[in-house]
């Protein structure tokens, strides 16, 4: 699981780049430019993936710290 | 909630005043009670250095992430989005914005948990102290401490700056008639002169961070975070309702949406190789010094992750508003009157869009409210930079240099804040010396940080580096950025990028790129061509 979530990672960082995008005219919802819209859907896609980091990839070298102890 | 009833209360009795006073009685409320917070942190200061500087490591989750997205939101996510919008249309979103979601984040966990439990490790306050021990050398300390300092200035200018500017756009008209308040610009005339705003704004600023240290900052960076996110989303509601002049705010949205020009509403006019070279600039977070103290505050490893999850949402929930309202400024559904206030060389003055359309699309009362979220976005990140400087000089310059163990705490704790004052006014007078885009300032400084990630993530993850490497990366990412940035006529070039000919293509590169990899490649090869660090000093951080 740790591995698939740095796989996501990637692929955020890939998908990010949205050149079918680039001069689409289209209006989600009526008023929101797809360039935008789509973006927006990355930063939510982008929490999703950082809380199963958090899940199944958080650091395991930490229990001897301070303030977890 | 105190403060929010007075701030009510006192609004109502400014209803009636004329323009810009009611933005005005709104703002000396609100910087009121934010030096009130300053002064309450203060009755719970232990006397401790490191109460001061990093809050006795007692912040949990919900104040870490407020204090952590505070302080990267500035003026440059607030105002800075909004003007760049309005010139570069809403790939400006793209560019910065859900990158950082990304980066950011990947910045906390990777960088973030790992430093903040070597600084409870070792005692840790600045970076520069990290990097000195992790590489067991001073000179590192010492090329380090000019380049960082050198890099937060601009930064620090950048909210110094931003807060005059839309002080004044906010109060224009409030004293038509006092010759000093006098612009020729109608949508700043009569309003507080950016000098007087900037000047209060840094008093009160820096009477929180004196006498509050980190814990009033923390503090201060929640509080603040919560208003501009609240406000910044009505602003975006009541602006929408009022450019639209439909009944519902999705009829409104959609009338607005289609009057926004093509260049605006598509990324036609911006190149790819940009934009995909832009994703190195949030790296710039790995390495900002602010944030390695502010790290360093978290009570437990646990306290990151909601910083983590929630940090890209947040960027979302700020950054989406303020970019579609800096396109719709290109619209034309504006009001004609008052012009977009312009720079004395008639230029139209992006910094100041999303003051201008706060002052003129809102009711004074909103407008008022509204303003205070804008500046709590500027304060919240000033400062953690002045607290930082603060702690930079104290720490690794006076305390290296003099031998911390030979002053009490108390000493310390007075030579960090006679630091503070001492960069304030620094930042200041720099602050008046003209006009300069916030996000073209904003993007030099951001490179220079970007460019030293590698070193952090290498001094984190990689035994082989050495100290000889770490200087040598650090002089060619700096060598590299001052040509660059020289070659930028000093970012007076604002849309300035590395030109490249591939097949028959012209391909933009960001500056950042080439710092960025000078950094990475010279540090690794000195590192491998010098004498790897013994056994005995890695097993202190692996």
């Amino acid at each position: 699981m740790r591995k698939a979530v740095w796989i996501m990672v990637l692929l955020l960082v890939i998908i990010h780049q949205d050149f079918w995008n680039w001069d689409s005219e289209t209006l989600v919802f009526g008023f929101m430019p797809i360039s935008l819209f789509y973006h927006a859907c990355i930063s939510l896609s982008a929490g999703v993936v950082w809380f199963l980091a958090c899940q199944f990839a958080w650091p395991e070298d930490l229990n001897d710290s301070v303030g977890d102890a | 909630m105190d403060s929010m009833f007075i701030l009510a209360q006192a609004a109502k009795a400014a209803d009636g005043f004329p323009p810009g006073k009611t933005q005005l009685v709104i703002i000396v409320i609100y910087l009121a009670a934010l030096m009130s917070l300053g002064f309450f942190a203060n009755r719970l200061f232990q006397g401790t250095k490191k109460d001061y500087l990093l809050a006795s490591h007692s912040i949990g989750p919900f104040l870490l992430l407020m204090s952590l997205f505070g302080t990267t939101m500035t003026a440059f996510a607030l105002v800075g989005s909004s003007g760049e919008a309005f010139s570069q249309g809403v790939g400006v979103y793209g560019m910065l914005a859900s990158s950082s979601g990304i980066i950011h984040s990947l910045c906390f966990f990777l960088v973030g948990i790992k430093l903040w439990r070597l600084g409870q490790k070792h005692n840790y306050t600045t970076q520069i102290q990290f990097f000195r021990d992790r590489l067991d050398n001073d000179f590192v300390g010492l090329l380090l401490f000019p380049i960082l300092v050198g890099l937060i200035i601009p930064y620090l200018l950048i909210g110094v700056m931003a807060s005059g500017i839309t002080i004044q756009s906010l109060t224009a008209g409030a004293f038509p008639d006092i010759e000093m308040f006098q612009t020729e610009s109608r949508g700043t005339n009569g309003g507080i002169p950016p000098w007087l705003g900037s000047l209060v704004i840094c008093l009160v600023v820096l009477c929180y961070v004196f006498f509050g240290g980190m814990r009033g900052t923390a503090w201060a960076n929640a509080m603040q975070t919560m208003v501009f996110m609240v406000l910044g989303i009505v602003a975006f509601v009541v602006i929408a309702n009022k450019l639209g002049k439909q009944d519902g705010l999705l009829e409104n949205l959609k009338v607005i949406g289609e009057a926004i020009p093509k260049e605006k509403a598509t990324r036609i006019g911006m190149s790819t190789s940009k934009f995909f070279t832009y994703m190195l600039i949030p790296f710039s977070v790995g390495m900002f010094p602010h944030l390695f103290q502010h790290w360093l505050t978290a009570k437990s490893a646990n306290s990151f992750k909601l910083s983590v999850v929630c940090h890209p949402i947040f960027i979302m929930i700020v950054w989406v508003p303020c970019v579609l309202m800096g396109v719709w400024a290109t619209t034309g559904l504006l009001p004609p009157k008052p012009p977009l206030p312009t720079l004395p060389n008639g230029v139209v003055n992006q910094n100041a869009i999303l003051p201008f359309m706060v002052k003129v699309l809102t009711d004074p009362l909103l407008g008022g409210f509204v303003s205070i979220g804008i500046l709590a976005a500027i304060m919240s990140s000033l400062d953690s930079q002045f607290l930082c400087m603060g702690s930079i000089f104290s720490n690794d310059i006076v305390g290296h240099y003099l031998g911390a163990d030979k002053m009490s705490d108390k000493q310390q704790v007075m030579i960090a804040r006679i630091f503070v004052v001492l960069i304030v006014a620094v930042t200041y007078f720099l602050s008046l010396q003209g006009y300069r885009s916030v996000f073209s300032m904003a993007i030099w400084c951001f490179t220079g940080f970007a460019s030293l990630f590698p070193l952090v993530f290498a001094a984190l993850y990689w035994k082989r580096l050495t100290a000889a490497g770490s200087i040598a990366g650090i002089l060619a990412m700096i060598g590299t950025w001052l040509y660059l940035f020289r070659d930028s006529n000093w970012a007076a070039k604002r849309d300035y990028t590395i030109n490249l000919q591939l097949g028959g293509t012209e391909l933009e590169i960001m500056p950042v790129v080439a710092s960025f990899f000078a950094c990475l490649i010279v540090m690794v090869l000195v590192s491998l061509i010098t004498k790897p660090p013994s056994e005995e000093k890695l097993a202190k951080f692996f």
